[in-house]
């Protein structure tokens, strides 16, 4: 059997070096609980915190204060100081940080243009991968932020449900490399005028495109490169700075999974992943593994009881007990199986494991509790 | 020909129900036709199969009927680049054009940034398998009775199938707008079913309450609702509240354990028990959000949490189940 070390939580979140922690995983694993509980241990542990997230459920967006979707940090209400710390919390709002960018890089006159554009309403607001790149700019901004005037020390940040582990951390790499490519230079070359530029090839992939999209998208298109083609270096620029920045060690990535066959494939895709692009990976957060049994009775044998019982009274409480203790042995069993299958294939990464509580967790003392697990389950 | 959307949020097992309700649809000699669009490769590792290709393949024998007939289901793994590649060579013979593009990187740029075009390029290729007429121009292409989509999370599910409407205002003419046209027009037409999968807790109960009204909005068909994932219920409500009430009698249950011939002390009766109170807890938390879900009035079917994992026989079982609650 293969048991993987342990994450040591507290001691992450207590080194002045930690200044930035991304939370990742697949969807409904319990991310953003586990950002907000990381982030709240943090603050009252003595770090200046801030935590990023992307879409909390309602309950835990109110008992944090960030109901208001105003892409601002807010102080989060009744969090213990004693330490020294303090956390704020805000909630993604990806329209308004891409508007922002904009706003940040061209004139007035020229922002207007490029806001108003059709191509860009939809590419801001719709396009999949725009949620997980001005997520890590807003990283990049409170990063920045935080350096200049010494708000903030520690940043936890909640990755967005992507459809794969890929495009949350492609993103960045995969707009800029869009904007610096081929593609842009040709819908730029109409616009720019020479028509010796217009070569056979070229026209060919135009008129593709003209009889797929029709004229007027290709136009709408063309306006908006047209107005962003002086924002494009920049955008570069700042997709390289995001990515540098999750390179550094400052940052520690953790992955969170639950103990499922899916979650923890994703699981395993990000680390390795992670480690392919050098990030800095510093463990795995498996939720909601079922509590252990409480007797040594195995599943076989309890079903044996509880059949013999059956055959006498159908409605034998005794039997219920033990069918019911059954059940949890085989599903603890398979959970231990597949967290081993996965020590095995990735032994040297360090993994907490958390217990599923009963219920949801929707304030800070419920976070509290989930803090204390994730400190514990190393 | 019914189109099944299936949707629900991440860790609720939509892809399990959506090949459940896919081989619960495939009986008496019927085909069915299972599409995953998220490029997971679901499908392969639910029935332990090499990864599909862009490629209509049979997966599996259906659920059978009382009379022991199967249909087939086949599965189909739908990925942008192909469908965008398969679209342009059949509306537009576009050989060499087809390889420019790719180099020019708009093949890249059409499936992954341009707004919302990745989307119609899924949709548009289930929809082809939907409208497929019956002995059509190619003969070893077969029709189905039913097409079952295993879609995105509820999160993005309207996004993803309203995405047309989208970009049908932003291509306000030409042939895209006419596609994304006519897909949105199935997909809002009685013969398709969005089903929204949950389980009984209180997110994914919010989400699924949260979606429904957002398809309603978007006037998208809304199907029913699969509670996934239910806790076996080996207690009767009178043992339930036995326990909650601390009246379960140690002795009783040590004389039925002794009975059934396990080794029994004390330490085990209260286990068991313990065991029992923490179930109980659960049951409670489940039978609140089961009210809830009722509430939204629509169909509701319930499929258990199969200890064992999901494998072939398991999804069987769980076609079954479907079957016996009228969902196929």
């Amino acid at each position: 059997m293969t048991t993987a070390p342990p994450l040591d939580v507290d001691a992450l979140l207590d080194d002045p070096h930690t200044e930035i922690i991304v939370c990742c995983g697949s969807g409904g694993v319990g991310k953003t609980t586990t950002s907000a509980a990381l982030a709240l241990r943090a603050a009252e542990r003595g770090r200046k915190v801030v935590v990023l997230t992307i879409d909390p459920a309602r309950r835990l967006a109110q008992s944090m204060g960030i109901e208001q979707l105003d892409n601002t940090p807010r102080p989060v209400p009744a969090v213990d100081g004693a330490a020294g710390g303090s956390l704020d919390a805000m909630m993604l709002d990806m329209k308004r940080t891409f508007d922002e960018v904009v706003e940040s890089q061209a004139s007035p006159e020229k922002a207007r243009q490029i806001l108003d554009n059709p191509f860009y309403v939809a590419l801001s607001s719709s396009f999949a991968g725009t949620q997980e790149y001005m997520a890590m700019e807003k990283l990049g901004q409170l990063h920045r932020d935080a350096r200049q005037d010494g708000t903030y020390d520690l940043i936890v940040v909640d990755t967005p449900p992507s459809r794969s582990a890929l495009d949350f951390l492609d993103a960045p790499e995969r707009l800029s490399s869009f904007l610096d490519g081929r593609f842009i230079r040709l819908l730029l070359a109409p616009a720019r005028g020479p028509a010796r530029l217009m070569t056979a090839g070229l026209s060919v992939v135009t008129n593709a495109l003209t009889k797929v999209l029709g004229a007027q998208v290709l136009r709408d298109m063309q306006t908006f490169v047209a107005a962003f083609d002086t924002l494009f270096g920049g955008f570069r620029q700042r997709a390289d700075q995001t990515f540098a920045l999750l390179q550094a060690d400052g940052t520690a990535f953790l992955v969170i999974a639950a103990p499922e066959p899916d979650a923890l494939r994703e699981a395993a895709y990000f680390v390795d992943r992670l480690t392919d692009d050098d990030m800095p990976l510093a463990g795995l957060v498996v939720n909601r593994v079922s509590p252990s049994a409480r007797t040594e009775l195995s599943a076989e044998a309890a079903i044996t009881a509880a059949d013999r019982l059956r055959s006498s009274d159908s409605s034998s409480l005794t039997a219920g007990l033990l069918r019911l203790h059954a059940d949890r042995v085989r599903i603890i069993e398979r959970e231990q199986h597949l967290r081993e299958r996965f020590a095995a294939s990735h032994p040297a990464v360090p993994t907490a494991v958390v217990p599923a509580m009963a219920g949801d967790v929707h304030d800070l003392d419920g976070l509290r509790a989930i803090g204390e697990l994730l400190a514990d389950g190393g | 020909m019914r189109l099944h959307v299936v949707t629900g949020k991440g860790g609720t097992g939509k892809s399990t129900v959506a090949a459940a309700l896919a081989m619960a649809l495939a009986t008496t000699g019927r085909n069915v036709l299972l599409c995953e669009v998220e490029g997971r490769q679901g499908i392969a590792r639910m029935f332990d199969t090499d990864p599909l290709p862009y490629e209509e393949r049979r997966i599996t024998k259906g659920a059978p009927d009382t009379d022991g007939r199967a249909g087939q289901v086949h599965a189909l793994h739908i990925d942008p680049e192909s469908a965008l590649l398969e679209y342009l060579s059949m509306y537009y013979k576009l050989g060499r054009a087809g390889k420019a593009l790719d180099r020019f990187g708009v093949v890249d740029f059409a499936t992954t940034i341009a707004p919302g075009v990745r989307d119609v390029l899924l949709t548009g290729k289930v929809y082809e398998a939907v409208q497929r007429p019956r002995g059509g121009r190619h003969k070893d292409q077969i029709t189905y009775d039913a097409v079952v989509l295993d879609a995105p999370p509820t999160g993005r599910i309207c996004q993803f199938l309203g995405v047309n409407s989208e970009l049908a205002g932003l291509a306000k003419v030409g042939p895209i707008k006419t596609q994304a046209d006519k897909v949105m027009e199935l997909l809002r037409s009685d013969r398709t079913a969005v089903h929204v999968v949950t389980i009984l807790e209180e997110m994914p109960v919010q989400e699924t309450h949260d979606g429904i009204a957002e398809l309603r909005a978007a006037g998208l068909p809304v199907g029913g609702i699969v509670v996934n994932l239910v806790r076996p219920r080996d207690l009767s409500a009178g043992a339930l509240a036995q326990v909650r009430g601390n009246r379960v009698d140690p002795t009783a249950v040590a004389s039925d354990l002794a009975r059934a011939k396990v080794d029994v002390d004390a330490d085990l009766v209260t286990s068991l028990v313990d065991e029992a109170r923490d179930h109980a807890v659960r049951r409670q938390l489940e039978d609140e959000q089961r009210e809830l879900v009722a509430e939204e009035g629509l169909p509701t079917y319930e499929l258990p949490r199969l200890a064992g994992g999901i494998d072939r026989g398991a999804l069987l079982e769980l076609a079954q189940l479907l079957r016996r609650q009228g969902m196929a």
